[in-house]
């Protein structure tokens, strides 16, 4: 699979990431040769394979619902880039009047 | 006291030859004096190590520590530390201070041990070099002109030079096994869900896993007694009893069935290598081994399947790094968008950036069955050819890396040949088992590593047969010059 310029803008976008010009035109090509190279995978027959999603083929262990973290607001906002009245602060969303 | 165990100076410790005060002391003295060449550490903590050996004597005073009190460790800069700078080799999280102890962190902390400081890294754990961290490159003490492996570079350059007896890593895809090679040290790998992951920043959730570097199987024996076990904050942890690992440590190997995988001795490998590992399982066979040859069909496609599971994780896991809560936040963000994007671009490196663009490539609309359900079931493949190997043999063993160390900047401007030098270990870890490097000869003054793989949970056998080795060699007490 070979990616064009704009298809890499397009993943840089959904991954939220900003590329210059020339980072654009590098990753395109190595993009596209992992790419190429990962399709290797085409030369195993999986048709009668169950993927593996864990290797340990677990399952997600369950716990009882009930109270284990007790609030830690102050610490956690102690290293946020800027908190204001226990709120993190992003710029502005929606319009004001 | 250079080079000893951690067997030996625990010894020392417990009959009052040494305090862990001068213990530390004395490593603290040779960071200083050889780290500005290799830049193994991200951070030392002098102080809180100071305190914690003053705490380790008074526990040794009173005749209340264990195995492992007063004894030195440097923990990779991937395991959050509470107080202290946790960076993950990372510009993204160059200003974050963990408000919390990982479970592993906890857990040496509880054993008395005393932790000199956080080692480099690549950026999250991606990369074979150690060449991908923020804080620059790692130098291999055997030869400063090659890499240490990655990315666990730091802590495995760090043992090769004795600046610390022991220090963790973590393994994703070989980032133990690999560096403990290339450096010439002990290192494993743990089975997965062995180790908590709770505290330990996640790279790929389904693959990492945390374990350890020393000079013996013996000192991974002590310290893996003390790392494993369940954890309820990690949801994949697993409940399997820990047993006493070293007890088991000089075990007879008379019967002990070594496979020998076809598919690791391929032109590619390295000659002397090839010589090496040869004459290692003849020592094997003169401890009471017998070979097979087995084959692992499916290790050529682990590497692809592995770099479409790995990115597609580290995509998903990454995601977290947002410029709101916590790490790097750009300046003067323009809109919400703005300030996710700049942040991101900002504080991530090349590498780092590759994998989550690939990773976001691989599960977006239209792709995800081609190339994430696809890898996974080519991960089936590779865990079944390991259980068939398995009921023919009870170790693997082969090389670890197809080559010795490479020089700094020999593949850094081409991701595909870095991503090839873990050809023989990214399998173990698309199948979950636990795997070890131990040093077995030399080519050209670069160290040669020995891979054994075993099934899952069966640690105790591996470091039995590791140690069994070492007993009978003496490749593990090398020490690099200059050091």
């Amino acid at each position: 699979m070979s990616l064009t310029v704009d298809d890499v803008k397009k993943i840089a976008h959904l991954a939220r990431l900003n590329l210059a010009e020339e980072e654009s035109t590098l990753y395109t090509t190595q993009l596209s040769s992992i790419l190429h190279f990962v399709e290797q995978m085409n030369q195993a027959d999986t048709t009668q394979t169950e993927p593996l999603a864990n290797p340990l083929d677990l399952n997600q262990r369950l716990r009882p619902d009930r109270v284990t973290e007790h609030n830690q607001r102050a610490a956690f906002q102690a290293i946020a880039p800027q908190v204001e009245a226990g709120l993190y602060l992003v710029p502005q969303v929606i319009e004001g009047e | 006291m250079l080079n000893k165990s951690i067997a030996a100076l625990g010894h020392d410790l417990h009959t009052k030859k040494i305090s862990s005060t001068e213990l530390t002391q004395f490593f603290l003295s040779r960071i200083k004096q050889f780290d500005g060449e290799l830049n193994s550490f991200i951070t030392v903590t002098e102080e809180q190590a100071l305190q914690a050996a003053k705490a380790a004597d008074a526990q040794l005073a009173q005749g209340k520590a264990g195995a492992l009190t007063g004894i030195p460790i440097a923990q990779k800069d991937i395991f959050c530390t509470q107080g202290v700078k946790t960076s993950c080799g990372s510009k993204m999280l160059d200003n974050f201070i963990s408000p919390y102890d990982a479970t592993v962190i906890k857990r040496f902390n509880a054993a008395g041990m005393v932790m000199l400081g956080k080692t480099n890294m690549d950026e999250f754990a991606m990369g074979s070099s150690n060449e991908n961290s923020y804080y620059g490159p790692v130098k291999n003490p055997w030869n400063v002109a090659y890499v240490p492996g990655g990315s666990s570079g730091g802590s495995a350059a760090a043992v090769a030079a004795y600046l610390t007896p022991a220090a963790t890593g973590t393994d994703t895809g070989g980032s133990i096994r690999q560096p403990a090679a290339l450096c010439g040290i002990s290192g494993i790998k743990p089975t997965y869900g062995r180790v908590s992951r709770y505290g330990m920043i996640a790279f790929a959730s389904s693959l990492d896993q945390g374990g350890l570097f020393a000079k013996t199987a013996e000192d991974l024996a002590l310290l893996l007694n003390t790392m494993a076990g369940f954890d309820e904050n990690d949801s994949t942890s697993a409940a399997e009893p820990v047993p006493d690992y070293t007890a088991s440590l000089n075990d007879s190997l008379q019967g002990l069935r070594i496979g020998i995988p076809k598919e690791f001795f391929s032109p590619a490998l390295d000659k002397d290598i090839g010589s090496a590992i040869e004459a290692a399982l003849k020592e094997y066979e003169k401890l009471g081994a017998t070979l097979h040859e087995i084959h692992l069909p499916t290790t050529a496609l682990s590497i692809p399947a592995y770099y479409v599971i790995a990115p597609a994780e580290c995509s998903s896991n990454l995601a977290r790094f947002d410029g709101v809560r916590y790490g790097h936040r750009c300046k003067d963000p323009n809109d919400l968008e703005d300030l996710y994007k700049r942040s991101r671009s900002e504080g991530f490196g090349k590498e780092v950036t590759r994998r989550i663009m690939i990773g976001t490539y691989a599960l977006s609309t239209g792709y995800y069955d081609a190339y994430y359900l696809k890898a996974q079931k080519i991960r089936r493949l590779v865990r079944q050819d390991f259980e068939a190997a398995f009921k023919e043999v009870d170790v693997i063993v082969g090389p670890t890396t197809p080559t010795p160390a490479f020089k700094l900047g020999e593949k850094i401007s081409d991701p595909l040949s870095m991503y090839l030098s873990d050809i023989y270990t990214i399998a173990v870890n698309l199948a979950g088992l636990p795997g070890m490097s131990i040093p077995a000869g030399f080519t050209q003054g670069l160290p040669i590593g020995m891979q054994l793989i075993g099934h899952s949970f069966s640690e105790a056998r591996l470091l039995n047969v590791a140690h069994r080795y070492q007993k009978a060699t003496d490749w593990h007490i090398k020490t690099p010059e200059g050091f």
